[in-house]
């Protein structure tokens, strides 16, 4: 058995067969997205209790943030997720032109993503938005000083949820690099194709986060007027 | 071990299907949460975003990510992820509503 | 005469210890065996740093007055030790060192699902433990291994950010081992090998890692959480910022009150495998065993607020916590008088290991009874942060988790080195330990009770006779400590060789050579019958010869 398997390429040598090194892989990065979803749960919860804790601060908070720019992320974001799956469906397919082609569609809208966070970002730290001690001083006409101190609440929030999932699309971003230059080189097959499929679900993932993201920090006070 | 269905290919029309269904979900929620639905019921706002958000994941993990046509360990995986996070939320925040007062507000 | 043959075919035959022998051939190793002993050194060592801050503690608790260190350094060293032990010894322990060499085996696979992030997941240790080091020379922290705010963010002089970033990136090395058992778990099982065919040890380590998956990220994003305030002061825990310090101890605990059941359900485990194969009887209720397993993993998760009944927690919630914490004792008990029915009628043998199973059994009966009296919402009140929580979660943490590691080092040490241990110097060792660890840990049930509180350097003089007591115990439980660190040094060069089953046990790992070759068998074994099938040992011993020959 294990003579021949070690002939099979991308099949490690510990594994029986194909089929059960697909098996490890998949269930392998479910659980692991299953840590992802604790570790963003954490801050879920912080949001829960502050919100409820704070809801003027909160509404205050997400008049500060630009809906345009968050709905244009979250376009850009499921875009990438339909592109991603493509780009899984012509592995599946065995076509290598199209895998790269959907692949790196994928890599430039994660990067476009980040470069809409990064202008968000930019501007909260010119108008010192950022709540650290030492940098957070808001414009009173920006923002009324009475909820300066609750909005720095909903701040942190937006700043350690956005930053995680920042995070997470920079090493999906890299992820995407390699697997590209993977399948230029022809590394995957028909038969050999789950460092995408199992990628893909890595993607999926942090999609579904900013699709939780977008309604709770950008929306939440949109019905009140105000923002900008 | 497992016993192993013929690997699924989803089709490109599915995709594209959910892909629209995504953009729908997103304008439905921008355009929902211009309204002040407050007024007829305090959370109202929170429970229609969050409802949208909820069908927008599901639509990924069952269609993007496959989970309908994965084997019954994938699927009770993903089952026990939301149910542990829910054990997580409810329990702490049932403590913070039973309490006689939630936690003094900041500034106020 | 049999030994003899083994001892000659053993010094040819290749086996995943000499195998190679170059340095490289250790640090870069995707053998789980080796891995697993990359461990076992890695937290020995930590063993070694966090009993002696035991015996500093112990020391300054000889006399009422603080005479030895101030305050200050008290509360520096019972925190380090409480951290040392918690995130850099017992967590590791069992599933990290016995479950990375044992588990694959007693599976019949070659190795692990993922060996690259098997051996990722001790240099993310590695790191986390540096860092830790770089802690404690710099002077440790003093804020309790709780970290409770707003102490721990910003009142604390010492190193808790440091601290935090190292048990932030030691809790990766957990998630990771927990993932990759889990996998290896699922899909690596032999033909044949099904769920209810699996040894007891087996099923331990699964409900482990489903609580290292799902707590571990819990407890990365809350100490992340506290760095960053300590760093920026942005407000999450710090009231006068408008931070929740309640809400610290609700996700610190989501992780934490688990994170007791990662320590003890493994040695669960290992006791499974020590009573049954000591006791030449199939475990008792075995099914009840392994769900009993899986229930405490999963009730572990529903009882964190059992720690917050006097913090500002609802009381209705502390109400809800407190009869969950009672049901929980149900799959312990399940546990434990399965255990005695199977030593019931069985044929015993008191080697080593079976002394250290029963002293599990004891002591973790007291450890888990006692658990329920600080279960009870009123009482709790009354022992809350006093030494009988301090004797409680010892009894658990030594008695039950350290207990078993031993146990289970003993079991398996012929297998993993090739040697014999000498026996009368692992009873003798067994023994003190069992009679040290109560000397030191019970009487501090009675100064608890008498009010004597948790962490504190100075104490009233009428409490001093009980504080005696349990330093003259710790020496004792000391010196019980580092008789097998000797022996086992002691075996390695001058031990008897091993045979492949030395205790004629059942279980695919006394079927493989001791020390097993590198992919662990050199056949695809097949497994036809349950777990602790005795009657076919006689079988086994002659396909493990074979196997030899």
């Amino acid at each position: 058995m294990s003579e021949h398997a070690s002939h099979v390429p991308g099949l490690a040598h510990h594994f029986v067969n194909m089929e059960q090194q697909k098996e490890a892989g998949t269930i392998g990065m479910w659980i692991f997205l299953l840590t992802e979803l604790m570790f963003f749960g954490g801050l879920f919860l912080a949001y829960a209790i502050f919100r409820a804790t704070y809801p003027d601060g909160f509404l205050q908070g997400s008049h500060l943030l630009s809906v345009p720019l968050g709905g244009l992320n979250t376009i850009v974001l499921i875009v990438s997720s339909l592109t991603m799956a493509l780009a899984v469906y012509y592995s599946q397919m065995g076509d290598r032109k199209k895998l790269v082609g959907f692949l790196s569609i994928t890599l430039v809208l994660g990067l476009v993503f980040l470069v809409v966070k990064y202008f968000e970002y930019k501007e909260k730290f010119e108008h010192h938005l950022f709540p650290a001690l030492g940098w957070y001083n808001p414009d009173p006409s920006h923002l009324a000083v009475q909820y300066q101190p609750q909005v720095r609440v909903f701040l942190w929030i937006y700043f350690a949820m956005t930053g995680l999932h920042a995070l997470h699309m920079i090493i999906g971003a890299g992820i995407l690099l390699t697997l590209i230059i993977m399948a230029q080189k022809g590394r995957f097959t028909r038969e050999y194709n789950s460092p995408i499929e199992i990628s893909g679900l890595y993607w999926h993932f942090v999609d579904i986060v900013w699709i939780f993201l977008f309604p709770l920090l950008y929306l939440t006070g949109f019905h009140v007027g105000g923002g900008h | 071990m497992a016993e192993h269905t013929e690997h699924h290919i989803v089709p490109i029309k599915v995709y594209i299907g959910v892909f629209l269904a995504l953009m729908v979900f997103t304008a439905l929620t921008v355009a929902v949460a211009k309204y002040d639905l407050e007024h007829i019921w305090g959370p109202l706002n929170i429970i229609v975003a969050l409802t949208v958000a909820v069908i927008k994941a599901t639509l990924v993990v069952l269609y993007f990510m496959h989970v309908r046509y994965s084997s019954k360990l994938t699927q009770v995986i993903v089952v026990a992820g939301i149910f542990w996070l829910i054990i997580m939320l409810a329990f702490t925040l049932a403590d913070y509503a039973a309490r006689s007062g939630w936690p003094t507000q900041l500034g106020q | 005469m049999a030994t003899e043959t083994i001892a000659t075919t053993a010094e040819k035959r290749v086996t995943y210890l000499n195998v190679s022998h170059t340095v490289k051939s250790w640090l870069l190793t995707l053998d789980h065996k080796r891995i697993g002993l990359l461990y076992l050194f890695s937290i020995s060592f930590f063993f070694l740093i966090g009993g002696i801050y035991a015996t500093l503690i112990r020391l300054e608790l000889i006399t009422p007055k603080g005479d030895l260190m101030t305050a200050e350094t008290y509360n520096r060293v019972f925190t380090m030790h409480g951290v040392v032990m918690i995130f850099f010894f017992l967590i590791p322990s069992i599933p990290a060192v016995l479950g990375n060499f044992l588990l694959p085996i007693m599976l019949g696979a070659k190795d692990v699902a993922f060996p690259r992030l098997n051996l990722l997941s001790w240099y993310v240790f590695m790191v986390g433990a540096g860092l830790f080091m770089l802690t404690m020379i710099n002077g440790g922290i003093d804020t309790g291994w709780t970290f409770y705010p707003p102490y721990s963010s910003i009142y604390s002089n010492s190193q808790v950010t440091l601290a935090g970033v190292a048990i932030f990136i030691t809790g990766f090395s957990s998630i990771l081992t927990g993932l990759n058992f889990m996998v290896t778990i699922h899909t690596m099982r032999a033909p044949g090998l099904t769920w209810f065919r699996l040894p007891l040890f087996v099923w331990a380590h699964y409900a482990t890692s489903l609580i290292q998956i799902l707590g571990t990220p819990v407890i990365a994003i809350t100490v992340l959480a506290l760095a960053l305030e300590r760093t920026f002061q942005i407000g999450i825990f710090d009231p006068k910022l408008g931070g929740d310090p309640v809400l610290f101890q609700h996700m610190f605990w989501f992780y934490s009150h688990p994170a007791v059941y990662i320590m003890i359900l493994p040695s669960m485990g290992v006791i499974s495998e020590i009573i049954a194969n000591m006791s030449r009887k199939r475990v008792f209720g075995y099914h009840f065993v392994a769900f009993s397993s899986l229930a405490i993993a999963v009730f572990g998760f529903l009882v964190w607020g059992h720690h917050m009944f006097t913090s500002s927690q609802s009381m209705y919630a502390g109400l809800v916590f407190s009869i969950i914490s009672y049901a929980v004792a149900i799959p312990s008990a399940i546990k434990t008088f399965n255990w005695t029915a199977t030593i019931y009628k069985g044929s015993v043998s008191y080697d080593t290991p079976m002394i250290y199973a029963l002293a599990f059994l004891g002591l973790f009966t007291v450890g888990g009874m006692t658990g329920l009296f600080l279960s009870a919402l009123g009482l709790d009140v009354h022992l809350h942060d006093t030494y009988f929580v301090v004797a409680h979660f010892h009894y658990v943490m030594v008695g039950g988790a350290i207990i078993g590691y031993l146990g289970g080092l003993h079991y398996w040490w012929p297998k993993i080195t090739g040697k014999l241990y000498p026996e009368v110097w692992g009873r003798i060792s067994a023994a003190i330990i069992f009679l040290g660890f109560n000397l030191t840990f019970f009487p501090q049930f009675i100064l608890g009770n008498l009010g004597m509180p948790r962490r504190y350097h100075a104490y009233v003089p009428e409490f001093q006779i009980l504080h005696v007591l349990s330093s003259a115990g710790a020496s004792i439980l000391a010196i019980g400590f580092i008789m097998p660190i000797i022996y086992f040094a002691w075996s390695i060069k001058y031990g008897a060789p091993a045979p492949n089953n030395p205790w004629t046990a059942v279980g695919l790992e006394w079927q493989t050579t001791s020390p097993p070759p590198p992919e662990n068998f050199t056949y695809t074994p097949v497994v036809n019958t349950e777990a602790y099938e005795f009657e076919h040992v006689e079988e086994i011993k002659q396909a493990g010869s074979g196997v030899n020959g």
